[in-house]
C-alpha cells in the first residue's frame, strides 16, 4: 500500500521510500524516513496533493510523490 | 543593546563574522531584526537572485557581521535558495555559525544541526520561538542541551527579545575560545567503521584540516570535497577498500542501499535521544491546534479556492484601484514638473529632450511604485502568515496539468494588473525551472495598459452591446494561451522529469510589521535603482528615435500654412498633419518603413507597425501613436469616436484582429521586460523572450488573419 491510497485520518507507519536520492533526502529532511509516523490530514480536490502530519511537521506532496511511499496502518 | 553606547571604532576593533543559517519558517530574518541599532545591507548573492541580507552592529568593542542565509531543511542542493546557503557554508570565511531553531518543532530542527555540526566549524544554536514553545507546554533545558551536544545552546525569543544579549554574550564567548568538537554519537555499526578509518589517518599520519573523526565522517557519507582531497594522496590505495567496506557494511545494517539514507536515520536516532534528554512536554490533553482549524476551512476541499479567490479578489481590487489614486497624484506632479522645468528652458531641442525625455521617462518608472508596494504587502501578508503554502496546496492540481506549479497563479493573475510587479512577485516559486517558466508566460496575462488598445479596436469593429464581450473574449483567450503556451514549453524547452513537490505546511503566524515593512522597502527600492536607470535612458531613446532627424523645411513649410489658417480648427488641422509628416520621416517612421515588408503578410500598414514598435517603450503609447500617425493629434483616448471612425475606415476587420493578437502576445512593454530580465537571472533569457514572443504572435497573427479574410 502506498501513501496515495490512504484516506484522511489514516495513521500509518513509513516501510520504504522508493526514489532517487534527491527526493529521498528532501522527504527525509521533513522527517518521512523508514518507521515515521504519519497521519494523513488532508486531500486537495480530485487527490492531486495530500497533506501529511510527521511529528510537528505538516508536509504537502504531489499524487506522484506519494504514489512512491510505501506504508503500512497502525 | 543601549543606544549611548559608543561605537566601535571600524579598524581596531575586533570582528566577528557570523553566517546566520537554519530551516525555513524559523524566525531567522525577524531574530536578526530584532537587534537593536543594527544596519541593514540588502543585496543579491552573486549570480543569483536570492537575497542576501547582511546585518551589522557593534557590541562592547566588537563589530559584528552577521549574514543571514536563506533558509534550508538539509544539506541537499533541492533549491536554489539551499544551494547557495550550503556553498556559502562550505566556500566563505565566517567566523562561527548560529544556528537558529524552531523550539515548537526540535526534532525536525535538529536535522540540520547535526549536519552543522560535523562541518567543524564553531557553532552556537539559538534556540527561538521560546515564547511560543512555552504557551504550548513544551520546556527546553538549553544547559543541558549544550553539554549534551557540547555546543552552546541559548533559549531566545525574537518576538518578546528575551535572550538576545545572552545570545551575543556566548557567540563572543565562542568565538575568544578554542574550537571544540562537537558531540555526534551515532550507532555502534557506524561508530566502530568511524574507529577503524580514524586509526588509519592516524598511523599513516594524514595531514587534514579538521579531526580525523570529522574527514572519517565525510567520507563514510561521499563527501565530493574529502574524497577529491584524499583521492591523491598515497594512503587512499590502502584506505579505499576499508571505506568501501564499511560503507557496505553500514548499508546493511541499514537494510539500505543509500548511504545517505542511512546517516540520515543515525541523525534522526541522535536527534531523538537528544530530544527525549532536554525536552519536557507538559501532558495535554490532545486537542486540535488553532492552525489544524484553521487549516479545516482554509483548505477545506470545496471551501478552499473559493475563499482563496476572494483573498485575491480582494488583494487585486486593493492594488490597482487604491493604486490608482497616487499613480494619479504622481502622473499629475510629473506633468506639472514637467511644465514647470520646460518654462525655464528657451532652447527647443534641450527641452523637449528635459521635459519629454528625461522626466516623463522617470516618471513612467515612479508611477508603477504604488502598485508595486500595495501588492508586496499583500503578498507579505501571505508569505509570512502561512498562507502562501496553502495556495499551492489547493492549486497545484490544476496547474501542474500545464507544466506550472499551484504558486504560479499568484503571479499569472498579478500580471492582468501590470508585469511588472508580476515578474517580481514570480520569486515566491522557490525551484528554478518553475520560476523560469512562469516568468515566460507571465505576458501572456493582458496587463492594464493594454486594456486601451482593446477598448479601441472593439469599439471600432463592434457595437456598443458586443464590445464588452469582445473584451472578455481577449482576456480569457490571452490566459487560455498562455496556459498552452506553458504547457507547449515544458513539453520543448523546460522539458525533462517534474521537480518532486514537497513542501511543508508552515503553523500560521502574526505576521511582523517590521519585517513586512522591511521587505516591502527593500523590494520597492530594489525596482526604483536597478530598473529605474534602465527604463529612463530607453525612454529618452525612443523620444529620440521619433523626434529626430528634425526636418526644418517641412517644419517652416507649416509653420506658413498654419500662420495662414482660416481658423483655429484648420490649424489644428494642420498641426497634427506636421505631428504626422514628422513622425513619418523621424528614425521611428523609417524603421516603420522599412520593417513594412515583414509586417505584410500580417496586414499591417507602417502606421500599424510603428504603434507596435512604439508600444514596446509602454502599451499605452500604442493608442496616442496610432492618434498622431492617423493626424489627429496625439491627445487621442481609446474612447474617442474619431479615431475608432478612422480605425474602422482605415483597417480592414482582418487586419484590425490580427492586431489584437500581436498585441496580446507580443514583447511585454520595455520596463517589464528589464524587470522581467533581473528576474530571470540574466540578458539571454531577454532575448529567449523576445525570440518565443515573436514567435508566438507573429504566427498566430498570420493564422487569424488569414482565416479572417478567407472567412469575410
Amino acid at each position: 500500500m502506498t501513501l496515495y491510497d490512504c484516506r484522511k485520518g489514516d495513521l500509518l507507519r513509513v516501510l520504504k521510500i522508493q526514489s532517487e536520492t534527491t527526493l529521498k533526502q528532501r522527504l527525509i529532511s521533513f522527517g518521512i524516513m523508514k518507521g515515521a509516523q504519519i497521519e494523513v490530514l488532508e486531500h486537495a480536490p480530485a487527490k492531486s496533493t495530500i497533506e501529511v502530519k510527521v511529528s510537528k511537521t505538516r508536509v504537502a506532496l504531489r499524487d506522484k510523490e506519494a504514489q512512491l511511499i510505501e506504508v503500512e496502518k497502525i | 543593546m543601549n543606544q549611548t553606547k559608543p561605537k566601535a571604532c571600524p579598524i581596531t576593533a575586533k570582528h566577528i563574522k557570523v553566517a546566520l543559517v537554519g530551516q525555513p519558517n524559523v524566525g531567522k530574518s525577524m531574530l536578526i531584526n530584532s537587534v537593536s541599532n543594527a544596519h541593514l545591507h540588502v543585496g543579491n548573492f552573486t549570480g543569483v537572485t536570492v537575497e542576501k541580507t547582511e546585518v551589522l552592529f557593534d557590541y562592547k568593542g566588537y563589530h559584528f557581521t552577521v549574514v543571514d542565509l536563506p533558509g534550508t531543511y538539509a544539506f541537499t542542493e533541492y533549491t536554489i535558495e539551499e544551494r547557495v546557503t550550503h556553498e556559502y557554508l562550505c566556500a566563505e570565511k565566517y567566523d562561527l555559525i548560529i544556528n537558529v531553531i524552531d523550539s515548537t518543532n526540535l526534532e525536525k530542527n535538529l536535522q540540520l544541526s547535526a549536519e552543522l555540526m560535523s562541518m567543524s566549524k564553531k557553532i552556537v544554536i539559538a534556540l527561538n520561538m521560546s515564547d511560543e514553545a512555552k504557551e504550548e507546554g513544551i520546556e527546553i533545558d538549553a544547559a543541558y542541551m549544550s553539554t549534551l551536544l557540547n555546543v552552546a545552546c541559548v533559549k531566545v525569543s525574537a518576538v518578546t527579545k528575551e535572550g538576545i544579549e545572552e545570545l551575543i554574550e556566548t557567540v563572543i564567548r565562542v568565538h575568544e575560545a578554542p574550537k571544540e568538537e562537537p558531540k555526534l554519537v551515532f550507532g555502534e555499526a557506524v561508530e566502530e567503521e568511524i574507529t577503524t578509518i580514524e586509526a588509519h589517518l592516524q598511523k599513516h599520519k594524514y595531514e587534514a584540516n579538521n579531526s580525523y573523526r570529522n574527514v572519517a565522517v565525510n567520507l563514510l557519507k561521499n563527501n565530493k570535497k574529502t574524497y577529491t582531497r584524499i583521492h591523491d594522496n598515497p594512503i587512499w590505495t590502502e584506505l579505499q577498500p576499508l571505506v568501501v567496506d564499511a560503507r557496505r557494511h553500514i548499508e546493511l545494517h541499514h537494510d539500505t542501499d543509500d548511504i545517505q539514507e542511512a546517516f540520515a536515520e543515525e541523525y534522526n536516532a541522535f536527534n531523538k535521544g537528544i530530544v527525549t534528554e532536554v525536552l519536557k512536554q507538559e501532558a495535554r490533553v490532545e486537542k486540535k491546534t488553532l492552525t489544524e482549524k484553521i487549516d479545516n476551512i482554509l483548505i477545506h476541499p470545496i471551501l478552499g479556492i473559493p475563499i482563496f479567490l476572494f483573498f485575491m479578489w480582494s488583494l487585486f481590487q486593493v492594488t490597482f484601484e487604491l493604486g490608482s489614486i497616487p499613480m494619479d497624484w504622481i502622473d499629475a506632479f510629473f506633468g506639472w514638473f514637467g511644465d514647470a522645468i520646460g518654462a525655464t528652458i528657451t532652447n527647443e531641442g534641450v527641452r523637449s529632450l528635459v521635459v519629454e525625455g528625461i522626466i516623463a521617462g522617470v516618471g513612467a518608472v515612479v508611477l508603477f511604485v504604488p502598485n508595486i508596494v500595495i501588492l508586496f504587502i499583500g503578498i507579505a501578508l501571505l508569505e509570512s502568515t502561512g498562507y502562501m503554502s496553502r495556495v499551492a496546496f489547493l492549486l497545484d492540481g490544476f496547474f501542474h496539468k500545464f507544466g506550472l506549479h499551484g504558486q504560479s497563479f499568484i503571479p499569472l493573475v498579478t500580471g492582468f494588473g501590470c508585469s511588472i510587479p508580476a515578474y517580481m512577485s514570480a520569486r515566491i516559486l522557490k525551484n528554478d525551472r518553475d520560476r523560469l517558466l512562469t516568468l515566460f508566460i507571465i505576458g501572456f496575462m493582458s496587463c492594464g495598459a493594454r486594456l486601451p488598445v482593446y477598448v479601441l479596436f472593439a469599439g471600432a469593429f463592434f457595437s456598443q452591446e458586443m464590445a464588452g464581450n469582445v473584451l472578455f473574449l481577449i482576456y480569457i483567450s490571452g490566459a487560455f494561451l498562455g496556459l498552452i503556451a506553458a504547457k507547449i514549453l515544458k513539453l520543448t524547452a523546460f522539458k525533462g522529469a517534474d521537480e518532486p513537490f514537497v513542501m511543508e505546511m508552515p503553523k500560521y503566524r502574526l505576521p511582523s510589521v517590521k519585517l513586512i515593512w522591511h521587505t516591502v522597502v527593500t523590494k520597492t527600492w530594489m525596482y526604483l535603482k536597478k530598473a529605474g536607470t534602465f527604463i529612463a535612458a530607453a525612454s529618452m531613446l525612443v523620444w529620440f528615435l521619433s523626434n529626430y532627424p528634425k526636418n526644418i523645411e517641412l517644419q517652416e513649410s507649416f509653420a506658413v500654412k498654419i500662420e495662414h489658417a482660416a481658423n483655429d480648427e484648420e490649424k489644428q488641422r494642420l498641426e497634427n498633419l506636421l505631428a504626422s509628416q514628422h513622425l513619418e520621416q523621424s528614425y521611428l517612421g523609417m524603421i516603420g518603413k522599412f520593417t513594412e515588408p515583414i509586417f505584410a503578410p500580417l496586414g499591417f500598414d507602417w502606421k500599424m507597425s510603428v504603434a507596435l514598435q512604439t508600444g514596446l517603450a509602454a502599451k499605452e503609447v500604442v493608442v496616442s501613436t496610432l492618434g498622431v500617425l492617423y493626424a489627429l493629434g496625439g491627445e487621442v483616448s481609446e474612447e474617442d469616436n474619431s479615431l475608432q471612425g478612422v480605425i474602422a475606415a482605415n483597417i480592414s476587420f482582418a487586419s484590425a484582429l490580427s492586431f489584437i493578437v500581436v498585441i496580446m502576445t507580443y514583447l511585454p512593454c520595455l520596463a517589464a521586460s528589464i524587470v522581467f530580465t533581473r528576474e530571470a537571472g540574466g540578458v539571454k533569457y531577454f532575448f529567449y523572450l523576445l525570440a518565443f514572443t515573436s514567435i508566438v504572435a507573429y504566427s498566430l497573427a498570420f493564422v487569424v488573419y488569414n482565416l479572417a479574410k478567407l472567412l469575410a
